[in-house]
């Protein structure tokens, strides 16, 4: 029975083997592994992200079969697909969670990354495309935000378009480029549609893909404490099949979890949007832009002359650029030494998020 | 020593004659690529949509809204907050926070106007009472005829 299903399996696997060189890739397979030290647990981040993308590409293409850009049906289609469409609901709501969670395990697998140091030399390359992809998730996050024309999507819209015009020279451009006119209209609507499902695919899947072959080329990061030790106390795993397998059970977790999330707590839809209402007291956008929200709720409208959204715009552009080239100032870890202003400013930026976070849940 | 000499004078003419090719040829792919990208950008710059002038608009009548109460009207295509006072009278303000261009909104319980997205506060004049926005709100003009009331821009 084994044997008589080998054969048959043997011929196929032959057939492919003459013209495509399994066995070399089989071979190469085989050699990867991943080293096995106390913080194995975040190596599966990337992966869960990877995972979760998938997932958005597959729930958003259903979506655009009911869903219809425009400013007077968006808001009425995304109703339709969540009351009349069968399991409508429950797709919406997986690409809502599931975007959320996306955007969670990226956050994840950056600050593992940052504090286990694996952007140092040689991977300098890896930590910047993966800088981008974390941009275009937020970026997708954004966008995807505003599609179903509600209130709270349409204020958040206005007020995180409106911060992008304070930057200097490029700001009123790159404000009309984005919103397709000097307000949030129907226009802004159809370019963010756009953007989402057309722009941000394509230039997400380049930068994955770059990431990804650099990963394989280089193969994955060794922690600092780990790369010192001598060679016969570096435990591994094979990435295949131990490696491999574990991850697909953390995937599994994360589907359950992610079909509790989808079920149990549907994604509201909250009302139309009216460019002739009041913002509605509570506005709040996504959770992972709450922070930089809430921090412009505490500036003053003038700091030193300058008016206090561009001060904040600058301090948040100042942090995000250390944060993106932090490979490139970090001097100290390539030479074997540890860098404690880099860990400290790691629990920093995290507590400042945690902290400003929680405020903006609570504070009314 | 003399052959050597115009060896590199000859080298010389070359590299100019390459250097020259060269600008030529950059210059010409950058002007390329400046003649396909401009109508991308240009493209993508939304054009101006001739707008509906609007000078004034009747809201109602006078005991139409409440007193103590604010609603926000279409004027043109500029959302503007009008807020019966207290004692009845009308005043009218542009309704975009000078923030970040979020709606402003007639809280009753502070008696000002309020923006709900970063807590700004303004008094019944326009001005900033509190919070973040770093200008007033654009005073708009209210009349009553013939108890119709009616916002008008006043000039300015």
């Amino acid at each position: 029975m084994e044997s008589e299903k080998k054969s048959k399996h043997g011929k196929i696997f032959k057939w492919l083997d003459e013209r495509y060189n399994l066995t070399g890739l089989i071979e190469f397979a085989k050699k990867k592994s991943v080293p096995k030290f106390r913080e194995t647990i975040w190596y599966y981040f990337g992966g869960i992200a990877l995972l979760l993308f998938v997932v958005q590409v597959i729930s958003g293409i259903l979506l655009l079969m009911y869903y219809k850009g425009t400013e007077d049906l968006a808001f009425e289609s995304v109703h339709f697909i969540t009351t009349k469409v069968s399991f409508g609901w429950l797709i919406r709501s997986v690409h809502s969670w599931s975007a959320n969670l996306m955007v969670l395990s990226v956050f994840i697998h950056m600050f593992s990354v940052y504090f286990l140091k694996g952007f140092r030399k040689p991977r300098e390359l890896t930590w910047y495309t993966g800088i981008g992809l974390l941009a275009i998730s937020m970026a997708f996050g954004f966008s995807g935000y505003l599609l179903p024309w509600n209130e709270l999507a349409f204020f958040a819209t206005k007020v995180g378009t409106d911060i992008v015009g304070e930057v200097p020279l490029v700001g009123e451009p790159l404000l009309k480029l984005l919103r397709g006119g000097e307000d949030v209209t129907g226009a802004t609507l159809s370019r963010f549609f756009g953007f989402h499902v057309a722009i941000f695919p394509g230039i997400f899947i380049i930068l994955l893909t770059l990431h990804l072959l650099m990963i394989q080329r280089q193969g994955i990061a060794e922690p600092e404490d780990y790369a010192k030790l001598p060679p016969n106390e570096k435990k591994t795993i094979p990435f295949f099949p131990n490696f491999a397998l574990r991850e697909l059970l953390i995937w599994l977790i994360v589907i359950n979890i992610l079909a509790i999330l989808a079920v149990f707590f549907p994604w509201e839809l909250g009302t139309k949007a009216d460019a002739f209402a009041s913002a509605p007291v509570g506005i709040k956008p996504e959770w992972y832009f709450l922070f930089m929200f809430q921090v412009f709720k505490f500036l003053p409208g003038e700091i030193l002359f300058l008016p206090g959204e561009f001060v904040g715009l600058l301090l948040f552009g100042i942090g995000g650029l250390l944060w993106a080239f932090v490979p490139f100032w970090d001097r100290r870890t390539p030479e074997g030494k540890r860098n404690k202003i880099l860990t400290y400013f790691g629990i920093f930026v995290i507590i400042f998020i945690l902290v400003f976070t929680i405020l903006g849940f609570i504070m009314e | 020593m003399k052959g050597n000499n115009s060896d590199t004078s000859i080298h010389n003419t070359k590299s100019k004659r390459r250097d020259f090719l060269n600008i030529v040829l950059s210059g010409g792919f950058i002007a390329w690529l400046g003649a396909l990208l401009y109508p991308v950008f240009k493209y993508l710059e939304p054009p101006v949509v001739e707008e509906v002038k609007v000078s004034n608009v009747k809201i109602g009548a006078v005991e139409d809204m409440e007193k103590d109460s604010g609603k926000i009207i279409r004027f043109g295509n500029k959302p503007v907050i009008v807020i019966r006072k207290q004692n009845g009278e009308y005043i009218a303000f542009g309704g975009v926070c000078t923030h970040l261009d979020c709606i402003v909104q007639y809280r009753k319980d502070y008696g000002q106007i309020y923006c709900a997205c970063h807590n700004g506060r303004y008094d019944l004049n326009g001005r900033v009472a509190s919070g973040p926005p770093p200008a007033p709100l654009t005073k708009y003009g209210v009349t009553i005829k013939n108890d119709e009331v009616i916002v008008f821009q006043e000039a300015s």
